[in-house]
């Protein structure tokens, strides 16, 4: 089978495209960088996903297209999220479309349905993307309508929304939790108690492979959503507290409470974007209940319909997670 | 007066779809005087068929501006199998046409026409009944309460419900002018309610309808109906207003099962009402049918809903409960045995330091008996026994007995406001007591038909009547004898009805399983164990505690107790045993001789933790320590002592509390989780397999009180109870009780029984079963099929997450995967035992903890987003 995998350059789409090879999948990229990773073993195409000329030229000849090609953060321009998030996945479909595709998985997020109130067992809702100023979960959400309303009877498109994943090598979650942890800022909103659940990377990669098998024209997945987590929720608490163990720094957090964090997170909306920066900031009010209320979901409908259950538990997650972190400490100190 | 349409001819009926045999007139005998023409649609008797339940009689009362055609798909579906009766109200459809006749008048209606019937008592009589049939029937329902074995209620009302006013199109057609106009000058009543049906009906349907009320002259009760809607308060009131509002107060009577079933799109009587009337019975369950209007019976299929409701009720399919060795003796063996013998104590309370002789005993309950019956105390009357634990309430109980009443006993465990839901539940014809109760339950309405007895006359009476022995005949061992209530720790508290022979069996089980004979003397420190005394014929001691509060019995108040009767025996709850324990330790140098002289002690109503056992047979060290294993429903089901306990307990993993073997003469099955018991009676899963508990035996309890819902899904048929537990049995026949089957949780993987979890963690956090740790509950968050298993400890600290290194004990010892650990300060139990943790409040806080914001928070958002 001729893959299509698009934002191979993020932490999944080098997982996904790992385990393509390993069973003897033919794999093409589409990224903006080449990812030296990947450079020699598979087709490297280089672009802008909101390039539909580009994509198209990537999709000929492919069965199956894993788009992950996103703009992810929370500052920046609306104009660039519409482009890549909602153009960029048009083209991927219209792409799929016209080369007669017949399996698409769209990669969203469980945050197109988040409207800021607890998650407890939930299931994939529609998406929404109503969360105030955010402009990722908006677009998304579109571009997860625009994905579903594609799904036909010839190409088949079901949408996978991993949950908060992480592991080895990954800077979002875990980078930021270290780093914070390291520098005395690591701060629990409502004491850690919310339970969230989470998805260790190698399920994740191992959820969007089983969803490109399991999705075909008329199968139960095509034209569906399902979100794909570890389905063990903890207290963020708990979680926060194993990443610090497994990389080694201080868990000292301070508390803050989730209505002030709320607070806070609005004002930092309004007043982040005027102050003329590009990093990102420290708290937003979609993080403040992010970190401060319960989402965990229905694992149920992910595993009977793509056929996929998680392999790696987070416990056996966190110690794969320290022993990376041992050995990048050993090499860093081997440098010096 | 105006004349009656004539009966169709045997074409037209067949035509309708009627067979004409059914097509009956009768002459009815009227409780004004005259006698009326009827009409009825009567499919006849049905005779019974060999080993098969009595066929039922279905008497169905149309609504406005409808006839017996209304029942159409009624008298289809069960002609043959059951009579159904389909009557046509005076002055409407082929009935004789008579003057105006308001609701208490139709309502003393359909008591001639029921007399004329000759329905037959055999079977159990059913009412249907539409619109404003349905108030006519239930106005002769409450009446006649014991005749009716269910109802179904089609789309009408008693009252408008609270919160809103009258439909608005009733105001507009009763308006005066306009209601002779639309419903008796016109046609356009009838032809409306028609209409709304719309292509639901057919045209056949249509023309049938219409029939009897083509004139003028046939319709002037059309309209005399909906002139009898008391609408608003008037003055003077409208003489329909008080009668609807008696039926509407006394529908809480009516515990036989109601079926509501409900036509959606009905603008008049909408949900609004189904809901009302469902909040006014005991037992009712509602059936809507979403696409139907108000004339749902024609409409939807409701004959074949009200098909498998009836056999459900019916228990057609209910295999019988196998016919019980009668009991050796009556309740009053016990007491007959001793009754000459002045020397033996009968009672002996501690509290009041007075005691009471057999012969004393015995004549007194013959006193009590007789001026009850005197006071007019009818075989079967309910009598609520408020009077305190004591020899006067033990005294009653038995007088009540003896009398052939049914004792309603709900003991102050229930909480106060329990008590009173408890005793209204049973809807007591008398209530016995000190004054202040009686004017108490007067005041809160806890039996606001009953008559009440002060006690302290009764006392009096009885002794005065002691040497009258005419008495009838002791009640026969079918007869009801009592109510007793759940302690509510698992729900609502239930009221459980036993039958005298259900009593003695239940007594003969523990003289049998606890080999108690004459020589016995026993000392209850559990009030309502009191009461198995005298019919066991042994003296009783009741201890000096204060009954609300078991668990202040001490190790000095039970010595004496024991004294008093050199007692053998003694029964406590585990919440006094466990303070006797502690209050014995702190005098380290008293000689306990009352505990010295035990052959047994026995504690039941909740689990009893091993170590506390132990102390107890330091404290009485001839003592077996027995923990009987049973409900209020039925019990005992099974024993195990101390032995047996570590024996079970010594094993590497506990599947649970083990609770030992079934005791003589009762059945134990284990059966699938979740099955449903209207199926019929389950198989058993097999050995070392987690499923429902079930039990079988001759003491096991009659049924709930106004709970039929409730007593259906608890008995499966053949005698069989199920009792709310869930567990297994091991290789070698015991039973190990692994939790509640409501507090299993549905894990994504399937079902986690509490008990195992909770016991490995007390085991891992006290390995030596001290105390270390308080209370521990694994609970459920989230949906049902989904959840999460959580795991909160009673514990001192903060309510909130546990430290990391208990969490990490917890999850080392259970197997399944565990979410979170949270402690809890104060756990919540039940008030009687002082035991039984409230899972489902743990759960609701775990919950709303683990959702990161209060719930307060959550129903504001909730709120919010809807709008």
């Amino acid at each position: 089978m001729r893959v299509l995998v698009t934002g191979a350059s993020s932490l999944i789409g080098v997982g996904v495209v790992t385990r393509l090879l390993e069973r003897g999948d033919d794999v093409v990229t589409f990224q903006r960088r080449d990812v030296e990773a990947l450079s020699g073993v598979v087709d490297q195409h280089l672009g802008d996903i909101a390039d539909a000329a580009a994509v198209s030229a990537a999709a000929k000849g492919c069965d199956a297209v894993v788009h992950l090609a996103a703009k992810v953060g929370v500052v920046g321009d609306r104009r660039d999220y519409i482009a890549t998030n909602v153009g960029g996945t048009r083209n991927v479909l219209d792409a799929a479309t016209s080369e007669g595709i017949g399996k698409v998985v769209h990669v969203s997020s469980p945050s197109v349905a988040h409207d800021g109130t607890p998650i407890i067992g939930g299931g994939a809702d529609p998406a929404i993307g109503a969360h105030g100023a955010a402009w990722y979960p908006e677009t998304k959400a579109q571009a997860e309508r625009l994905a579903l309303a594609a799904n036909s009877s010839t190409t088949a498109v079901t949408v996978i929304r991993p949950h908060l994943v992480w592991g080895p090598g990954d800077t979002q979650l875990v980078g930021r939790i270290a780093e914070r942890a390291a520098a005395g800022r690591l701060a629990l909103v409502g004491g850690g108690v919310a339970l969230v659940d989470t998805t260790y990377i190698d399920n994740a990669t191992a959820a969007l492979v089983a969803a490109l098998d399991a999705v075909a024209p008329g199968a139960r997945c095509a034209g569906r959503s399902y979100v794909v987590a570890n389905g063990e929720p903890r207290p963020i608490r708990e979680l926060v507290e194993g990443i610090c163990a497994a990389a080694g720094v201080p868990f000292e957090p301070r508390d803050v409470p989730l209505s002030i964090a709320r607070r806070a997170g609005s004002i930092i909306d309004r007043v982040w974007p005027r102050l003329g920066r590009d990093d990102e900031p420290p708290l937003t009010r979609f993080l403040a209940d992010q970190l401060g209320t319960a989402h965990w979901f229905d694992p149920r409908p992910a595993r009977e319909d793509l056929g996929w259950s998680p392999e790696v538990s987070i416990d056996d997650g966190l110690r794969e997670l320290a022993r990376w972190f041992d050995r990048a400490g050993r090499s860093t100190n081997d440098a010096r | 007066m105006s004349t009656t349409p004539d009966r169709p001819d045997g074409a037209t009926w067949r035509g309708w779809g009627i067979d004409p045999s059914w097509s009956r007139l009768l002459d009815v005998a009227s409780h004004d005087g005259s006698t009326y023409r009827w009409h009825v649609l009567d499919t006849g008797p049905v005779e019974r068929q060999a080993g098969a339940e009595a066929p039922a009689t279905i008497l169905c009362v149309h609504g406005n501006p409808t006839w017996g055609y209304a029942w159409k798909t009624f008298l289809e579906r069960f002609a043959g199998r059951h009579r159904v009766i389909a009557i046509d109200q005076l002055s409407m459809g082929y009935s004789e046409r008579v003057a105006l006749r308001r609701y208490a008048t139709r309502v003393a209606d359909i008591d001639d026409v029921v007399a004329a019937l000759d329905i037959s008592a055999d079977g159990p009589l059913f009412l249907a009944a539409h619109d404003w049939g349905g108030a006519i029937a239930m106005g002769w329902a409450v009446d006649n309460v014991s005749r009716v074995a269910g109802m179904v209620l089609c789309n009408t009302g008693i009252g408008v419900p609270e919160g809103r006013g009258a439909p608005r199109i009733i105001r507009l057609a009763a308006s005066g002018p306009l209601r002779d106009l639309v419903c008796r000058r016109t046609n356009g009543f009838v032809e409306g309610t028609v209409r709304l049906s719309g292509k639901r009906i057919t045209k056949i349907d249509r023309a049938a309808f219409r029939a009897p009320y083509r004139r003028a002259e046939h319709r002037a009760a059309v309209a005399d109906f909906v002139g009898d809607i008391p609408l608003r308060s008037t003055e003077p009131p409208h003489p329909t207003e008080a009668p609807l509002d008696r039926v509407a107060s006394l529908l809480p009577s009516i515990e036989a099962p109601v079926l509501l079933a409900w036509g959606a799109r009905d603008i008049v009587f909408d949900d609004d009402f189904a809901a009302d009337l469902a909040g006014r019975f005991p037992n009712s369950t509602l059936h809507r049918f979403p696409d139907a209007n108000h004339l749902v019976m024609a409409e939807a299929d409701v004959a074949r809903a009200v098909d498998t409701w009836l056999q459900s009720v019916l228990g057609a399919d209910v295999e019988p409960r196998p016919a019980a060795a009668a009991p050796a003796s009556s309740v009053f063996a016990g007491i007959d045995r001793h009754r000459d013998d002045v020397e033996r104590i009968a009672i002996a309370d501690l509290a009041t330091r007075t005691t009471l002789d057999f012969q004393s005993f015995a004549r007194r309950v013959d006193g009590v008996a007789s001026s009850l019956i005197q006071r007019g105390l009818a075989t079967g009357d309910r009598v609520a026994m408020l009077t305190p634990p004591g020899i006067d309430l033990l005294v009653a109980v038995y007088g009540v007995w003896r009398a052939g009443g049914v004792t309603v006993v709900a003991d102050r465990g229930l909480g106060l406001g329990g008590l009173g839901k408890a005793v209204r539940s049973a809807r007591p014809a008398w209530t016995i007591g000190p004054k202040p109760a009686g004017a108490a339950s007067a005041a809160l309405r806890w039996a606001p038909r009953a008559t009440h007895v002060d006690v302290a006359e009764l006392m009096s009476e009885a002794a005065s009547k002691a040497d009258d022995p005419e008495l009838p005949a002791s009640p026969a061992d079918a007869a009801d004898a009592a109510v007793l209530f759940t302690s509510g720790a698992t729900g609502p508290a239930k009221g459980v009805r036993y039958t005298h022979g259900q009593l003695a069996s239940q007594r003969d089980a523990l003289a049998a399983t606890y080999g108690i004979t004459d020589a016995d003397r026993l000392v209850a420190a559990f009030a309502p164990f009191a009461l198995y005394g005298p019919s066991l014929g042994v003296p009783t001691a009741l201890t000096d505690c204060d009954v609300t509060t078991p668990g202040a019995l001490t190790a000095g108040a039970l010595d004496e107790a024991c004294c008093a009767v050199d007692a053998t025996m003694a029964f406590g709850s585990p919440a006094a045993l466990a303070n006797v324990v502690a209050t014995a330790a702190e005098q380290p140098d008293a000689t306990w001789v009352g505990l010295d002289g035990l052959r047994l002690v026995f504690s039941a109503g909740a689990p009893v933790p091993a170590e506390t056992l132990r102390s107890v047979a330091e404290l009485a060290p001839h003592a077996s320590i027995r923990t009987p294993y049973g409900m209020t429903e039925a019990l005992p089901v099974a024993d195990i002592d101390l032995n047996g306990i570590e024996a079970a307990e010594a094993g590497p993993s506990v599947p649970g509390v083990c609770v030992g073997m079934p005791v003589a003469g009762a059945e134990v099955r284990v059966s699938q989780l979740g099955f449903d018991a209207i199926d019929g009676v389950p198989g058993a899963v097999a050995a070392g397999q987690t499923g429902e508990i079930l039990v079988r035996a001759p003491w096991v309890s009659e049924g709930y009180v106004g709970r039929w819902q409730a007593q259906r899904l608890a008995r499966p048929g053949a005698g069989w109870h199920r009792t709310g537990d869930v567990g297994r049995l091991d290789d070698s026949g015991r039973l190990w009780v692994e939790g509640r089957s409501v507090h299993v949780v549905h894990v994504a993987e399937g079902p986690v029984t509490p008990v195992p979890v909770e016991r490995a963690v007390e085991r891992a956090l006290s390995p030596n079963g001290d105390a270390t740790v308080g209370r521990v509950a694994a609970v459920g968050v989230g949906p049902q099929g989904c959840q999460q298993l959580v795991v909160v400890l009673e514990s001192a600290t903060p309510s909130g997450l546990a430290s990391p290194a208990i969490v990490d004990a917890v999850r080392s010892v259970v197997d399944e995967p565990v979410a979170a650990v949270l402690t809890m300060r104060s756990m919540p139990v039940d008030i009687r035992h002082n035991a039984k943790i409230d899972r489902a409040e743990v759960a609701e806080w775990a919950e709303k903890l683990l959702a990161g914001e209060s719930g307060a928070g959550i129903a504001r958002r909730r709120r919010i987003w809807r709008r």
